[in-house]
């Protein structure tokens, strides 16, 4: 009874999990014909496990190590939506470039699993195998294209690094058990109130370490640039969006749940973290040349405002983490998007001074990069700028106003990358014509354009009700 | 006072050979030394109490993984001239970085010795009437499945991985398939053909 009870709660991962096995088998068997059913079988094992985990029961499985919660069940909608666009982004594009195999499809399933054990991690060993699964299935997508010295190098570094965070992560978790007497979040918190909160920080600085690395945030980050300008394109969009959701929303629940005592030790580390991230992310993007770095510099940056939400340490800040992971997401998925769509003589487009002169012969597509530009940086009324109005919003009812002016400059200064694109498409002259689009990817730039203006307007009534929902589940003040 | 003694020495090895598993210049002499670290680890468990545990350690690590490591490293065409190159120029570094971390390490553990928090820590529950293997048994297929599953779900995701990047199906290569090979007949299989003293033939010219 206990054990139904516990698979009804854990349904979503189960149908995410089983529909990969079986789609593995059928492509192990069916080959190279059954590419398209498994690319759209899994879209669709990924959004019947979304309507799944938003109607499914919420409650505690397997010892407390499963935690379904409304947070968990937010991030999880969120998981499995961008992983679905992440497969149709890589479906078309992995065909054009003759990179197409069965896998790709399979991996992200498995890493949508991985990630959504860790937005449901009650304990951590959960924590720890949740963001072993994930990794490991990025790592795989990062070398998807073997053939390919940077692809390759890409995917090394990305392990070689990855293994070292998990080293350090692992070391962390078992100082805390040490000095917990238990592994589950619910009794660190309890260690934590009583004689040992002090030493808990000593394991936790480690653990914090390990999972910044997943989230890129600096001075984390060495890998990030390398593993975004290598691996496939389609790879890097996932790995900008859903997994970054999936680590916040696991830093948000490690600290809130386990170690919300000790507040004001783990506020200086994550404080660090953030500025840190702001900092280097807007001035490291200001010198680079290949789209795919800014990119990633613009992920380190966002990740720090992200933190800076969660190092307010409230209810209020959870709540403008997830809405502005949401909102950043989708930016970020329309940016890439974009690049997908946009090819030169067969070529993708790899540098900044591609872009020159699109508006002449892609007026769309230049239109829908401004806007997201616009929205990244932060720009009323695009998305981006509710998202910052949220994060440093929370950021100054926890008191951290100098925070949020630091990272308020930092965004500024981060305006000048976002800027110099617009000018590029729009004023310089274009060194000849771009490949008609494919249409997969161009629509989800339409929509990705039209959600962070003028859709979000409508849409951030109901996202703040849900995040709303999803940060009160940790309990904070 | 000899458990404290076995304790003290096998505490000292385990910790020496991880050193030398990293300073070693040689990677054979880190697998070894790695080995040692395994084996000094496993007479620890031994000491606790978990036998089971201490044999996994050898078997799977020394027995498996360890041996696996020696058949790779050997295999790698290591050269231990420019592996030396940069450990002078990086050493004074990460020994400054190491030395800091064992400072740390220590005021911290002292302190918290001082307090005594490690009394208060529910430490691990002896069952008595139980060997070892019943106890793992007992918990790991039912209050840590879940964990149990997400391991064997992270293998699959690491055997997916290891096919997606490494398989190839070449060409030229020869499979076995027993149908074709046994439906072979004579005017197939067989060419005849007439080189040049000294050219010989190649197995292209024949198919």
């Amino acid at each position: 009874m206990e054990f139904t009870n516990a698979l009804s709660i854990a349904t979503p991962e189960l149908i995410v999990v089983i529909g990969a096995m079986v789609l593995l088998l059928v492509g192990a068997y069916g080959g190279d014909k059954a590419r398209p059913a498994i690319s759209l079988l899994s879209g669709l094992v990924l959004i019947g496990a979304a309507v799944a985990s938003a109607t499914g029961p919420l409650g505690q499985a397997f010892m407390g190590a499963f935690v379904n919660d409304s947070l968990a069940v937010f991030a999880k909608v969120a998981i499995y939506l961008a992983s679905a666009v992440a497969i149709l982004l890589g479906h078309g594009w992995m065909i054009r470039n003759n990179q197409a195999r069965f896998e790709y499809p399979i991996l992200i399933l498995l890493a949508a699993a991985g990630m959504s054990m860790m937005a449901s991690a009650g304990d951590l060993i959960s924590l720890y195998v949740g963001i072993e699964l994930q990794s490991l299935a990025l790592y795989v997508l990062a070398a998807f294209n073997r053939d390919d010295a940077k692809g390759s190098e890409a995917g090394l570094k990305y392990f070689v690094l990855g293994a070292l965070s998990s080293g350090l992560l692992l070391y962390g978790a078992s100082l805390i058990y040490g000095f917990a007497g238990s592994m589950a979040f619910d009794d660190i918190a309890a260690a934590a109130a009583g004689a040992h909160g002090t030493s808990l920080i000593f394991g936790l600085v480690f653990l914090l370490c390990g999972l910044a690395f997943k989230i890129s945030a600096a001075p984390f980050h060495m890998w990030t640039p390398d593993v975004y300008e290598g691996a496939p394109t389609p790879a890097v969009a996932f790995f900008a969006a859903a997994p970054k959701l999936a680590a916040l929303v696991l830093i948000a629940r490690t600290l809130g749940e386990g170690f919300h005592v000790i507040e004001d030790q783990w506020r200086q580390v994550i404080l660090a973290l953030a500025v840190l991230s702001f900092c280097v992310g807007a001035f490291g993007g200001l010198m680079q040349k290949n789209i795919q770095r800014l990119l990633a510099y613009s992920s380190i940056a966002n990740m720090g405002y992200a933190l800076l939400a969660i190092a307010a340490g409230t209810t209020v800040g959870v709540k403008a983490m997830l809405v502005f992971m949401v909102l950043y997401m989708v930016d970020v998925t329309g940016f890439f998007a974009c690049l997908l769509a946009l090819s030169r003589g067969g070529r993708p487009i790899t540098q900044i001074s591609d872009l020159a002169g699109l508006k002449q012969d892609r007026p769309g597509t230049a239109i829908v990069l401004t806007m997201l530009s616009l929205s990244v940086l932060g720009m009323p009324p695009f998305a981006g700028f509710w998202a910052k109005v949220y994060v440093f919003g929370a950021a100054i009812q926890g008191g951290l106003w100098i925070f949020a002016a630091l990272g308020l400059a930092a965004s500024v200064v981060a305006a000048f990358y976002y800027l110099r694109l617009i000018k590029l498409m729009w004023f310089d002259p274009s060194p000849g014509l771009t490949d008609p689009a494919p249409r997969d990817a161009q629509w989800v730039a339409y929509a990705a354009a039209a959600f962070s203006f003028p859709l979000v307007l409508f849409a951030l009534g109901w996202l703040d009700g849900f995040a709303g929902t999803a940060a009160r589940a940790l309990g904070l003040g | 006072m000899i458990a404290a003694i076995a304790f003290y020495v096998l505490a000292a090895v385990s910790v020496f050979a991880a050193l030398r598993v990293v300073l070693a210049s040689n990677p054979v002499h880190s697998v070894l030394w790695l080995i040692t670290a395994f084996f000094s680890a496993a007479g620890l468990f031994v000491l606790m109490g978990a036998e089971f545990l201490a044999m996994l350690l050898v078997v799977v690590y020394v027995g498996a993984v360890a041996v696996l490591f020696l058949f790779v490293v050997m295999m790698l065409d290591v050269d231990f001239v420019k592996l030396r190159e940069g450990f002078t120029r990086y050493m004074p570094f990460g020994a400054v970085v190491a030395c800091i971390l064992l400072v740390e390490m220590i005021l911290i553990s002292a302190a918290v010795a001082a307090r005594g928090a490690g009394a208060h820590a529910p430490g691990v529950q002896h069952a008595t009437d139980v060997t070892n293997v019943e106890a793992i048994g007992r918990v790991l297929y039912t209050d840590y499945v879940y964990i149990f599953q997400a391991a064997g779900l992270v293998l699959l995701v690491a055997m997916i991985g290891a096919i997606v990047l490494t398989l190839r199906h070449r060409p030229h290569v020869k499979r076995q398939d027993i149908h074709t090979q046994v439906t072979r007949d004579r005017k197939k299989a067989l060419a005849m053909t007439r080189p040049e003293t000294g050219a010989g033939v190649r197995p292209e010219d024949l198919v």
